[in-house]
């Protein structure tokens, strides 16, 4: 069945083979970039990028931006 | 050799990252500034944009420390989230609190900032609060056991220089951790006043990046904070409020 997910605040269909956080990382095409993933409001450490996608998960990608 | 926690760092100049013209510019302006500590702000990444290059990614992250702000916060619980989300990516455990409480001047809320100062330290941070140039909360967060604290010149991103040096210096001779100047610095006249007030350190941005050649002006910096450093370690003359001759006053030529 087909997911759909909230990444990064838009509606979001996950591909069949995307079945992990890490996967979709690449999927995206960010699997090397420095980045941080909030599931579902909880900060995942990169240690648990192969957690499952479920559906309505709620996925936000965040990274650093320059700043002051 | 400014040491905040158990890091040693040469250069006491630390940089801001945002609004520079180009990414080429801006990598000239950190090499020259010779800047080891440079902040970042954490934000959702533009996924659906195609990719834009992302400046961190292109430094070579062994010879910098990451200090990233907590700008966007506006309470306590979000600024450490946002700390918490920055630990998360593994390049850092400094972070600078940063809690606006005036929208129109920028400047810091004092009580949200001494919440999550507390709160971060419990967790382990090593923690910089951005705070006012108020003598009594940056005693008060001194207490607490920051790291350093990060009194502000003037509102972010105003350029006015030192607004109370009185203050600064209060707050510099009551600190037992390292008092960087941040926010407010125009020129590098402000930041050598600063660290001829004392100051173990300078953090600014905008003096740079909106600078009409901010690698100059980098350099420029650079070169102020040292001098300032200098002039502090030597100790300056008095002031006095009449002129007194530096030629000797004896065996005059004249009548």
């Amino acid at each position: 069945m087909e997911k759909m997910i909230d990444l990064n605040g838009k509606s979001y269909s996950v591909v069949p083979e995307v079945g992990t956080i890490q996967q979709l990382l690449e999927h995206l095409g960010l699997g090397d970039r420095i980045l941080i993933v909030e599931k579902n409001k909880e900060i995942l450490q990169k240690d648990y990028y192969d957690a499952p996608i479920m559906d309505r998960d709620q996925i936000e990608i965040i990274h650093f931006v320059g700043g002051g | 050799m400014l040491k905040i926690a158990d890091k040693k760092f040469s250069s006491r100049l630390l940089l801001g990252t945002g609004k520079y013209p180009s990414f080429k510019i801006q990598k000239k302006a950190v090499e020259v500034s010779e800047a080891e500590i440079l902040t970042f702000a954490v934000r959702r990444m533009d996924i659906f944009e195609k990719s834009q290059p992302n400046f961190l990614e292109q430094l070579d992250l062994t010879r910098y420390t990451l200090l990233p702000n907590t700008a966007g916060a506006s309470t306590a619980e979000e600024a450490v989230h946002i700390a918490r989300l920055a630990k998360a990516s593994g390049l850092c455990d400094m972070v600078k609190v940063e809690i606006i409480g005036c929208s129109r001047s920028l400047l810091p809320d004092p009580v949200e900032t001494l919440r999550a100062s507390e709160m971060l330290l419990e967790e382990g941070f090593i923690v910089l609060p951005y705070t006012s140039d108020d003598v009594v909360l940056a005693r008060k967060l001194c207490e607490l056991g920051v790291h350093a604290i990060m009194p502000g010149a003037a509102p972010i991103g105003s350029g006015r220089g030192i607004l109370n040096p009185l203050n600064l210096s209060f707050i510099i001779e009551q600190s037992n951790v390292p008092v960087i100047i941040d926010a407010g610095v125009g020129s590098p006249k402000d930041a050598a006043f600063a660290m001829e007030l004392g100051a173990d350190g300078v953090l600014l941005n905008t003096a740079v990046s909106e600078a009409a050649n901010p690698v100059m002006m980098a350099e420029a910096m650079k070169l102020a904070i040292e001098a300032g450093r200098l002039g502090y370690k030597a100790g300056r003359m008095p002031v006095r409020d009449y002129g007194v001759a530096s030629s000797p006053t004896e065996g005059l030529v004249t009548n």
